[in-house]
């Protein structure tokens, strides 16, 4: 793990304007949140191809749908709760139901988002976007995973959820690193316990693996970006070689990767999941650090949550 | 007027120097949106709406509604000086275990009608409110504070209609019209005006007034009152980060917090306003 921090948001703020000096045919839409999802970049660099509907989520999906139609590839982001929630039966029917090619990116998602409160901090947008039938659903592990994201969705047909993140979080890859839709990868080798998550709280999981190696436990931890379609292969083999998986997510327990690797291992493998996430509550104004200790998501409350199930086993 | 135009000038200051601490404190809120609409809170809170602090679910109350969540941290300070709460609680703003959340939680702090942040919803909770009003037959009155970029949000115009349907001549609406929004001015980014216009399409009664001129906005209100049939809007004309230089019409004071230097010069010139008005 590298000593530098950079936010995923700037990862698809960078990804958007690099992608917008290669291919014409991408355009930006935001819902006056640009300076945060950072697709002011794009907008300063094009502004004939960028578009600020307003405050009015709605719109910008109807309006990307309507530049899909005449070719365009169309990038509209906003807050993931706005995007998501104030969007979600247009991304629905407009949107999904006949498949158009609009990439959709929501920031500000999981408890990470602080200070702002409850309101603001998405906690159901996986879930929300997992259930819509066509729609992709990727978070980015850290800054270069999300710059890659973007341009293979910009090169794979039909709608998307990028999940990102405002806080800043450890850099893993490189700008060699290459995201494929449907593949995860193994973080930390393991083999007592499998941990599979998403997004910058993995951060806390490799902290909980360290310290758990040296009460002699093993812990392999799994970066699954791609959580629509999931890389159903490495959760089988995990739950062959260990047979204990804890999946981990800034989101609520109910609906996100966990509850998408419980699904696909009732039916193939029945194997014990323990869902390590936000529970079933909203969250509140805070420091991420201070959310992420008092809704059990820090490294200490994982390694428990580990060694109480290892006794279990 | 109940208190003179300096008392509430001062009650303003005040208001923008706990705003300015709270932010500060919590590194993390928004300024020029709760300035630019400091005068018409105090304007309510101290001059023209009905409620008691002790009883705060009082049920004869004017309700309010910050439809533009953001700006609470005026609304908690003025909720303190009048007495909800004391102003030392208004220091855990945006922290752990706040009743004060960064956006406004009905269920945490009671005076607060409703939970607001997410942007659009107010008005159609406030003609919740004054239609539930007029079926228990109180005749209080019900405001609600929109933002000027807020009104980009479908979400108020299907409820302006509702208002007008319903004759809600107990509503009375502000706009909080600084022309900036977050990615700029309102005016570049998607206009809403002609406002008023837009409004009386709608079967409102629109007004217009300065929005930081305490005796044009309670002249407004007061004859906003009067009205028999129609809801009204009080179009404010404001200056976003109001009363601070460097903060004045700047659209990237909406939302981050002053460094310790700009925070000092904030404070300075925030108090030196304040002596210019007296003991
Ligand atoms: C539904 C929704 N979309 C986006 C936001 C993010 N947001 C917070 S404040 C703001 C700008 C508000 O502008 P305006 O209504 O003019 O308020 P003011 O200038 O008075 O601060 C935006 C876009 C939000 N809170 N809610
Ligand atoms: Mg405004």
């Amino acid at each position: 793990m590298e000593n530098e921090r950079k936010a995923t948001r700037e990862g698809y703020g960078d990804a958007l304007l690099e992608l917008g000096k290669q291919n014409k045919n991408v355009v930006a839409l935001d819902a006056d949140l640009a300076k945060s999802t950072k697709s002011n970049k794009f907008g300063k660099q094009f502004p004939e191809r960028f578009f600020d509907v307003g405050i009015a989520e709605q719109d910008l999906i109807g309006t990307s749908v309507g530049l899909s139609i005449t070719g365009k590839i169309p990038f509209a982001s906003s807050f993931a709760i706005f995007i998501c929630g104030r969007g979600y039966e247009p991304i629905r029917n407009a949107l999904s139901y006949s498949s158009f090619n609009v990439k959709l990116a929501g920031s500000h998602s999981g408890l990470m988002t602080g200070e702002d409160g409850a309101t603001h901090q998405c906690i159901e947008d996986i879930s929300l976007m997992r259930v819509i039938p066509t729609m992709k659903v990727i978070q980015p592990l850290d800054y270069w995973e999300a710059y890659s994201a973007v341009f293979k969705m910009s090169e794979l047909n039909g709608p998307m959820y990028l999940r990102l993140c405002r806080e800043k979080s450890p850099v893993f890859f490189d700008s060699n690193y290459e995201f494929e839709l449907g593949k995860s990868n193994i973080l930390m080798e393991g083999k007592d316990a499998s941990i599979i998550g998403c997004g910058p709280i993995l951060e806390n999981a490799l902290i909980a693996a360290e310290l758990l190696k040296e009460k002699n436990i093993s812990v392999e931890v799994i970066n699954m970006a791609s959580i629509k379609p999931l890389d159903e292969k490495q959760v089988l083999n995990s739950a062959n070689k260990t047979g204990l998986i804890f999946s981990l997510e800034d989101h609520s327990i109910l609906g996100g990767l966990g509850s998408s690797i419980s699904e696909f291992l009732s039916s193939t493998k029945p194997t014990k999941v323990v869902r390590i996430g936000v529970p079933d509550l909203f969250g509140e104004s805070g420091k991420p650090k201070e959310l992420w200790h008092k809704y059990g998501l820090d490294a200490e409350s994982i390694m428990k949550t580990i060694e109480l199930n290892l006794k279990e086993k | 007027m109940l208190l003179k135009e300096t008392e509430l000038k001062k009650l303003a200051n005040k208001v923008r120097i706990h705003v300015l601490k709270m932010v500060f404190s919590a590194q993390s809120g928004h300024i020029g949106g709760a300035f630019s609409s400091t005068e018409m809170l105090v304007s309510l809170y101290f001059h023209e709406m009905n409620f008691n602090p002790k009883k705060p679910d009082w049920s004869e109350r004017d309700h309010f509604i910050l439809s533009k969540g953001h700006a609470c941290a005026a609304q908690y300070a003025c909720m303190a000086l009048a007495g909800y709460f004391s102003e030392n609680e208004l220091m855990t703003f945006r922290k752990l275990n706040s009743r004060l959340q960064g956006h406004p939680a009905a269920h945490d702090l009671p005076g607060i009608e409703a939970s607001n942040g997410p942007l659009g919803f107010g008005l159609s909770i406030a003609n919740g409110i004054a239609l539930g009003k007029r079926l228990d037959k109180i005749n209080s009155f019900t405001f609600v504070l929109m933002g000027d970029g807020e009104l980009q949000e479908g979400m108020i115009w299907e409820a302006a209609m509702n208002s007008s349907q319903h004759k809600l001549n107990k509503l009375i609406a502000f706009v909080d019209w600084n022309n900036l929004q977050i990615d700029g001015k309102v005016s570049e980014i998607k206009e809403v005006s002609p406002i008023s216009k837009k409004f009386e399409a709608f079967g409102w009664n629109a007004l217009e007034c300065n929005g930081h001129d305490f005796n044009e906005l309670i002249s407004a209100i007061q004859k906003a009152k009067q009205s028999k049939e129609k809801p009204t809007v009080i179009v404010c004309k404001t200056i976003k980060g109001k009363d601070v230089s460097f903060m004045e019409n700047q659209c990237d004071w909406h939302g981050v917090a002053p460094n310790q230097e700009q925070f000092d010069k904030a404070l300075n010139e925030l108090i030196i306003k304040g002596e210019s008005l007296g003991k």
